[in-house]
């Protein structure tokens, strides 16, 4: 009995879990990459234990791939000769390491996988607890495979209605964002419901849960159903049975209703992911570059929504427009499908999967004084590059209509004309 | 006693360390760059034993074990804030840097203050204004870690069951 979260750790414990308890959880999958694991890798050597179950380690190159400076460079071959010389099976470089975690099947309703690296809460979207950790649980659950954690109280967000056309779950999962702030969800399990939930495709529901992080919550959570199981069935090597893990007669902290079928596109605008305006009040802002990538919103269907506004026209030839799939499967079926041709006959630059430029790495850093326009999570000062540049949240609609024009563009007018065509 | 650096509500982990400086985990490098861009004074004449006080949700965004590791190569006595957000919170105990969690004090402590902290009790001492305050005690499985020094210092001598033991 409780609400998903409750649900999901008292299967793991094999008894009812209260909100508030402390427990000491086995971990199914322990996630890191290239970013966080040198450090994980000191605090394994500093225990001093072997490692507990190889099989549940998975590492990625994501975050500085392929190397863009020496520094980077050696942090990968540390990472390669640890992987030797523990023998570890899982080294992956096929894209942003939630994606490939969904891809690759590791990430199924009711398991417990932790990850150095805050999206880690993606995998909330499979009925999977998902969370967030530093590199020093990281290495602490190599060798004990288990990590603590206390029982969440639960915030509810039940969302009613459709959505109009142009309004994507990012504008959705903006929206509430600036509804409950940065700091609303903190020490939560946040549990996303409600007739408009159960009818998205997976695309989009891995959106809330993703974002979920920006508001500060332990985790973000989706039930399994059907949408579940014929994805993991279908798009993914994972094994079945799935177990279809649901609320029983919950007790949520707080329950959050919102109409979806009201709101306009939404922009979470600098210097805060919960400074969230209608698109309309920050139309015409001049934008330099249009960044569509990371684990929020480089799947296929965010490329085909891009490349269907983008197809025989041409970008404002004074913004660099990147696009960055968010894995090597999805660039390759965008490939395969004319999609890529499209982008690129468009003016836009298409680079290899990964995570530089969300963190303000490489592959497209913003100097003093620019603005960006991206489909990421996240707008914190400095985190595209120069402290004096600027980042604006939206949907990769709204950023392709804003790759047109230059400016923060309403992608209802570029919709409509194509569906009159 | 110890001269006080304040950092304002949701100090987030980018403003604290950015991503590019992210590259390395030597605790005096990154301690070089640490608020390079909130507050650069603070890595250039900060001196040891002296404290940091955020507002809210302190540590907020990025998983970056890099943002405490940087305050703690700072030579910072300890971190006091109003809240702090999970990830940081956990980052902290477990690497050994003291952080105390008291509302009071973070909104009643401006820059520049002097204060003295005893980090076995919670108490902090406004010098300069006088004022007393008390931090919210830590549960006792994680005083465990935080006695221990760390998290990694624990497991070197215990099971990671004896943390609920």
């Amino acid at each position: 009995m409780g609400t998903l979260i409750e649900e999901i750790f008292s299967r793991k414990v094999g008894r009812p879990v209260q909100v508030g308890e402390i427990l000491l959880l086995d971990v199914d999958y322990i996630m890191s990459h290239d970013n966080t694991t040198p450090l994980a890798i000191k605090a394994f050597r500093d225990i001093g234990k072997p490692i507990h179950d190889k099989h549940r380690i998975v590492i990625h190159f994501d975050h500085a791939y392929p190397a863009p400076n020496i520094l980077a460079a050696e942090n990968h071959k540390k990472i390669i000769e640890f992987v030797k010389e523990q023998g570890l099976p899982h080294l992956l470089h096929q894209g942003v390491c939630h994606q490939v975690m969904i891809e690759e099947g590791y990430i199924t309703p009711g398991a417990i996988v932790i990850g150095a690296d805050s999206h880690s809460n993606t995998y909330g979207a499979m009925g999977a607890f998902g969370t967030g950790l530093g590199s020093t649980e990281i290495g602490v659950a190599w060798v004990t495979g288990k990590c603590w954690f206390k029982v969440p109280e639960t915030i509810r967000v039940e969302l009613r209605g459709q959505t109009q056309p142009g309004v994507y779950a990012k504008d959705v999962m903006i929206h509430i964002a600036g509804l409950l702030g940065m700091d609303g969800g903190t020490y939560s399990s946040v549990e996303f419901g409600g007739e408009y939930i159960y009818n998205l495709p997976m695309h989009e529901r891995i959106i809330f849960p993703n974002m979920s992080t920006e508001i500060g919550a332990k985790c973000g959570l989706i039930a399994a159903d059907d949408v579940t199981i014929n994805y993991l069935e279908n798009e993914t090597p994972a094994k079945g049975p799935f177990e279809r893990i649901v609320p029983v007669n919950p007790r949520y902290e707080r329950v959050l209703e919102v109409d979806v079928s009201v709101l306009a596109p939404q922009v979470a605008c600098h210097p805060d992911v919960d400074n969230v305006k209608p698109l309309t009040e920050v139309e015409g802002l001049e934008v330099h570059e249009v960044y569509i990538g990371t684990c929020t919103n480089a799947r296929y269907e965010d490329l085909e929504i891009v490349a269907n506004m983008l197809k025989g026209k041409k970008v404002n030839p004074l913004v660099r427009v990147i696009v960055t799939p968010a894995s090597d499967r999805i660039y390759r079926k965008a490939l395969t499908n004319g999609l890529i041709d499209i982008l690129m006959d468009a003016g836009c630059t298409v680079t290899g999967s990964g995570c530089g430029a969300c963190i303000g790495r490489h592959g497209g850093i913003l100097a003093p004084g620019e603005r960006a326009l991206t489909t990421m999570n996240r707008n914190f000062i400095g985190r595209m590059g120069s402290p004096l540049s600027e980042i604006y949240l939206a949907s990769p609609a709204t950023a392709a209509a804003t790759a047109l024009t230059g400016r923060i563009t309403d992608p209802r007018e570029y919709l409509m004309l194509n569906a009159e065509r | 006693m110890s001269k006080v650096w304040t950092f304002g509500e949701s100090m987030n982990t980018d403003e604290i360390i950015p991503g590019r400086y992210n590259i390395t985990i030597d605790p005096l490098e990154l301690a070089k760059n640490v608020f390079c861009e909130v507050k650069p004074d603070y890595a250039k004449t900060a001196k040891p034993g002296d404290i940091i006080v955020g507002g809210q949700n302190f540590g907020c965004g990025s998983s970056r074990e890099h943002a405490p590791i940087a305050i703690k190569g700072s030579q910072a006595k300890c971190v006091i804030a109003a809240s702090f957000a999970r990830i940081f919170f956990r980052n902290a105990i477990n690497i050994g840097l003291p952080i105390l969690e008291c509302p009071e004090a973070a909104t009643d402590i401006t820059e520049g203050d002097d204060v003295e902290v005893n980090l076995s009790t919670g108490e902090i001492f406004n010098c300069t204004n006088g004022h007393r305050y008390q931090a919210n005690p830590l549960p006792e499985f994680i005083l465990k870690i935080a006695d221990a020094g760390g998290i990694v210092n624990f497991l070197k001598t215990h099971e990671i069951q004896e943390l609920l033991a």
